[in-house]
């Protein structure tokens, strides 16, 4: 196959991206005028929104770009919780600081946990993650200075006006879900973000490339629970109650995972998206209750069979859309015929079910 | 010492019903790398339908059992051919969440359709029947028959894989589905039958489970867990091994609901995450 | 002498990717022919779409006058046709005797059982019991051909017996070929060594890039020939 030499430059941005970040912008700064006009339920809602969020994302890097499945996450969102609480009934904290610093114990205990549950591998490591959900929850349901069973309240806030407290809880949301995604944004652009692919795809292959597979994948593990912990602290400062059942139901990992399917995995759109969607059904359809569920857990099953990419992945496929370009695109600078094909296209995007390759 | 003895004997009777549990995940996953996160919600469903048919239909219990492992045989094969064949490879994603939207529809139809109330099934007293042995430990007799299914159903588990034409062809296709064609064996249908025997013995477990306790639609995911660290310590890969791991695991329970009834299944979940730290090929691990 | 295996320009393709560009192959009965060519030539395509490995279209493939393309690989071996696919692929939780046995899954009637594959490799019956994938390159291979002979075929095909073995081993195996194909069975014949393959066969097929560049009869053809066509090189 002759192929002649050809000019060529790597394009990152691409119109629609543009559009997008511009799109952003103007969300955020409208969130952050919400405490000025917008009414008690709306800045709950928008918290509520967050936390998915967060946690949805973390979910995706870990899933999507670590390839490690868990159903476990809830574990760190609780000790996010409950670290929280601590810090700020009983160390005297504010609440917003104890938010960070919760997520930094919950990395910290994240590493003897990795150490038991990367004995595993695939499906079952995704049990063995939900056991170690189950062991916390058990454990802080049976301490009765948190409350046992039935939880407790967040009483750091006394003598707080309610008014303050709801606008500094929105802006610590909003700054959450900033420094979320724009952190995953410059990882996933950067050689760090692109190992992550390699691993994911080929493990062997991206070890022999000098990508320190062990390392990076605690790394991932660490930080999706130190971002999960930074959603649970955050949710349960809305919340202003914690309970074992609320903290560490594994039912925040279903819905992560809901919304991560139904966005599409693997991408940095499809958690946005797939929250935006689930919180709309949730708020017009919970009222169906089970049937709500039901049609919930129906629609994943549908899109995973036929729709794996979700409905984002379908749509930027079919379109060739991406908002967060993390792709990198060889553009061929003549346009010169030739009998290869002239772009080739290095995507971080890439699909879970390649064609196979030719055996020589 | 009297009481240690009972703790035992009471979790090897407690871990028998696990163990079956087990069982069909033990199969599934071994034959066709599947995680089936509705496993526990599967043996509730079925607990369900035998309460069904012995309650609305009326349909007398040493008929209604046969039936239903008739019905579960069908049941495991379709889903597996129309549902899950879709979603089993090596990437574990698809099927994980494809079994776990399946298990957050059946709880959900379970609880429209039967109230989120716990059901159990009449058995005309047998449940509370005991065998006395000195010392004033008392083994119930349903226990004890489910421990004698469980014996069975492992040898006959056992036997199937190592001595029939349908295990080599189970062992195979879990070794290479690519190759195996060629011998005439389809995937497809293979792991469908495997489904469907992995449904019998969950029909198998539920009408047991179904006599002891008192079942909810939401019971599903615990029932999961256990036969999942079943497997786990008894190492994965051998029938006897999940038997073992389920006796363990009724055991460390048992120990744990006599310290404190809080402890107890969170003793369980403790010995698996020790197993897994210190031995995690369990037990008795196949070597490959 | 009657055809019993005949492609019509087929094609193969992986994906988007297309391996074979019309390949025109007969094989009569009772014939071993060869296929010959370099790595990536297409020979182990070809022959896993002759089994049903690959989807192709039905009226491409004609066995025993019936169009068989694309047709499940667990339908074709009933028809008769077994692969001894490349790099052996035994099972590796099945023991040696297990591996035979299962190649007779699908119970067709003919010589080849147990006994008879034990007597065309006596080392076999030693090890019956021992994981298939603890013996050695050469009893692995011929455990391989072995299961494919027990479907009691009326066509084998062998990708690249030879691959990874011993000149001295690789030659007891093809000692064995003669009597394999005694009675009527046909094959076709995989081969990077190119003597190799023209002394087992009659015919032979070389392949290159996809498509047939040089066919004949083995005993004919000229070493240039074969060379040029191997290669791809035009004079």
């Amino acid at each position: 196959m002759n192929m002649r030499e050809r000019g060529f430059e790597v394009r990152r941005a691409t119109r629609a991206s543009r559009v997008a970040v511009l799109l952003l912008l103007i969300a955020a700064v409208i969130v952050a005028s919400l405490p000025y006009w917008a009414g008690r339920d709306t800045l709950r809602d928008f918290t509520q929104i967050a936390a998915y969020l967060v946690f949805a994302l973390m979910w995706n890097l870990l899933a999507g770009y670590g390839g490690m499945v868990s159903i476990g996450q809830q574990a760190y969102f609780g000790i996010g919780g409950y670290a929280m609480l601590i810090l700020a009934n009983y160390g005297g904290l504010s609440p917003f600081i104890a938010v960070p610093i919760a997520a930094v114990i919950a990395a910290v205990i994240a590493v003897p946990v990795s150490r038991i549950a990367f004995r595993l591998e695939g499906g079952y490591f995704a049990i063995g993650t939900w056991v170690i959900g189950e062991v916390f929850r058990l454990s802080v349901a049976n301490v009765s200075w948190l409350g046992g069973g039935s939880g407790t309240s967040l009483t750091a806030f006394q003598g707080v006006p309610r008014s303050l407290r709801e606008s500094l809880t929105l802006w610590t949301a909003l700054v959450i879900v900033a420094a979320a995604i724009g952190l995953l944004y410059l990882f996933l652009r950067s050689k760090r973000g692109l190992a992550l692919t390699a691993m994911r795809d080929n493990a062997v292959a991206a070890n022999s490339q000098g990508v320190d597979v062990e390392r990076t994948r605690l790394l991932v593990y660490l930080v999706s629970a130190a971002g999960t912990a930074l959603a649970g602290g955050l949710y349960f400062v809305g919340n202003l109650r914690i309970s074992p059942d609320a903290a560490f139901s594994v039912n925040w990992t279903a819905f992560a995972i809901f919304i991560v399917m139904i966005g599409g995995l693997g991408t940095l759109e499809g958690p946005i998206i797939g929250t935006l969607i689930f919180f709309l059904l949730n708020k017009f359809l919970s009222d169906f209750g089970t049937w709500y569920l039901v049609g919930l857990g129906a629609l994943a099953i549908v899109v995973t069979m036929f729709f794996p990419q979700g409905i984002w992945g379908y749509v930027s496929r079919r379109f060739g859309w991406q908002l967060f370009p993390v792709a990198r695109h060889v553009v061929f600078l003549d346009r010169a015929p030739s009998s290869t094909r002239g772009e080739v296209i290095d995507t971080i995007q890439s699909a879970h079910s390649a064609p196979s390759a030719p055996h020589p | 010492m009297s009481s240690i003895v009972n703790i035992v004997l009471q979790g090897v009777l407690l871990g028998a019903l696990y163990a079956l549990f087990a069982m069909g995940q033990s199969l599934v996953f071994g034959v066709m790398r599947l995680t089936n996160t509705a496993h526990g919600d599967f043996i509730v469903l079925l607990v369900f339908v035998l309460f069904a048919l012995t309650n609305w239909l009326h349909v007398p219990l040493w008929a209604a059992v046969p039936l239903l492992v008739v019905i579960a045989f069908g049941a495991g094969y379709a889903v597996q051919f129309a549902v899950l064949n879709r979603v089993s490879g090596r990437d574990p994603l698809p099927s994980l969440v494809v079994t776990f939207g399946l298990s957050i529809v059946i709880q959900n139809l379970l609880q429209e359709v039967f109230s989120a109330d716990p059901r159990s099934l009449a058995t005309g007293g047998f449940e509370s029947m005991s065998f006395p042995l000195p010392g004033g430990i008392a083994l119930g007799l349903l226990p004890l028959l489910t421990l004698a299914v469980t014996i069975v159903a492992t040898l006959a588990l056992q036997w199937i894989f190592a001595r029939t034409p349908l295990g080599r062809a189970f062992r195979a296709t879990s070794d290479d589905r690519e190759i195996v064609q060629l011998m005439g064996v389809s995937p497809r249908r293979t792991f469908a039958l495997a489904m469907s025997i992995a449904f019998v013995l969950i029909a198998i477990a539920a009408t047991l489970y179904g006599m002891r306790t008192a079942v909810s639609p939401s019971d599903g995911p615990a029932l999961l867990l256990y036969a999942f660290e079943a497997v786990i310590i008894g190492g994965m890969g051998s029938f006897w091994g999940t038997f073992a791991g389920g006796l363990a695991l009724g055991i460390a329970q048992q120990i744990g609901f006599y310290l404190d009834p809080g402890w107890g299944i969170w003793l369980g979940h403790v010995l698996f995450l020790a197993v897994l730290t210190v031995r995690p090929q369990g037990f008795f691990p196949k070597t490959a | 002498m009657s055809a019993i295996l005949e492609t019509r320009a087929l094609s193969a393709f992986y994906g988007d990717f297309q391996a074979l560009f019309g390949i025109d192959v007969t094989v009569n009965r009772g014939e071993v022919i060869a296929l010959i060519g370099s790595n990536g030539a297409g020979k182990s395509t070809f022959l896993k779409t002759l089994s049903g490995l690959l989807r192709t279209r039905p009226e491409q493939v004609l066995y025993k006058g019936e169009a068989i393309g694309g047709m499940p690989a667990a339908g074709i071996v009933e028809k008769g046709i077994a692969l001894v696919p490349e790099g052996r692929r035994l099972f590796a939780s099945l023991t040696v005797e297990e591996n035979l046995l299962l190649g007779g899954y699908c119970a067709r009637p003919g010589r080849w059982n147990l006994q008879t594959v034990y007597e065309l490799f006596p080392v076999l019956r030693e090890r019956r019991r021992h994981p298939a994938t603890a013996l050695s390159g050469g009893q692995q291979q011929m455990v391989a051909l072995g299961r494919a002979l027990m479907s009691n075929p009326d066509l084998v095909m062998c990708d690249e017996l030879s691959l990874g073995l011993a000149p001295v081993i690789v030659r007891e195996i093809y000692a064995a070929l003669p009597s394999i194909v005694d009675g009527g069975m046909s094959a076709i014949v995989v081969e990077q060594d190119v003597q190799l393959a023209r002394k087992v066969s009659s015919r032979f097929y070389c392949f290159q890039e996809g498509r047939v560049s040089l066919s004949g009869a083995s005993a004919d053809v000229s070493d240039e020939a074969i060379t040029q066509a191997y290669f791809g090189v035009t004079s």
